[in-house]
């Protein structure tokens, strides 16, 4: 399943869509929004999307996973508009026959995602300013910050 | 022409539609970009370019009906 939501994802569900007997392993990621940022205090963050083609690009993805692992079932759902803190904004799922390919898929597809899938998050910080992440784009204040401390 | 994010802030528009002689490639577009929308000129060589939903390169060809959408560095996640 892949999909963009503006609902809260039901990630219990997510989960079991991937469950297979083939399966010996499941694997679920989740992004959730983070307070701190490089020391700065965020309140929410408000998410969008070039929807058609984020669909294409995470199917393309899952495609693209297929085969490097023997994938049984992946699924990826991101959400769009207003979240708050703890709120999960994406979630991964993937099942394969051993562990470490569904910890190698699902580490893929989420560091993917985070490339190549149009999607933009919007910081709405502590002090009533509003930011969007757009890592290396010049004229923003911290340049890259939400890549400091993670891999893209 | 689509633009998202940041790249719609400074436009001030999601959407624009622009007629260009035939065989025109993205990189005029790119130009024409920052002088209609001067706000934009600080991150027009940093926006990204798709063409129906494809990444493209400055170089690629625009067709009469094509959707072109300029955005900054992606985000999700």
């Amino acid at each position: 399943m892949i999909q963009l939501t503006h609902d809260p994802i039901d990630t219990q569900a997510l989960t079991e869509s991937v469950r297979s007997p083939q399966a010996g392993a499941v694997v679920l990621f989740l992004g959730t929004v983070r307070e701190f940022t490089a020391g700065r205090q965020t309140v929410a963050l408000d998410y969008e999307a070039y929807s058609a083609m984020a669909v294409r690009k995470m199917e393309e993805l899952v495609e693209q996973a297929r085969t490097q692992w023997p994938i049984e079932k992946a699924a990826i759902v991101h959400r769009l508009g207003r979240m708050e803190l703890g709120d999960v904004s994406v979630a991964v799922a993937v099942s394969t026959p051993h562990r470490h390919q569904a910890f190698d898929a699902g580490r893929f597809l989420i560091d993917q995602l985070k490339i190549v899938v149009p999607i933009w998050k919007k910081e709405n910080w502590a002090d009533g300013t509003t930011e969007w992440v757009h890592p290396g784009s010049p004229g923003i204040a911290i340049p890259g910050v939400l890549l400091s401390g993670e891999q893209p | 022409m689509k633009f998202f994010a940041r790249a719609r802030d400074l436009t001030g528009c999601d959407t624009v539609t622009w007629t260009v002689p035939p065989a025109t490639c993205v990189e005029p577009l790119r130009r024409r970009l920052a002088t209609e929308f001067p706000a934009i000129a600080v991150i027009a060589s940093h926006l990204f370019v798709a063409i129906n939903g494809d990444y493209a390169s400055d170089e690629t060809i625009v067709r009469d009906g094509d959707e072109v959408a300029f955005f900054p560095p992606v985000s999700g996640g």
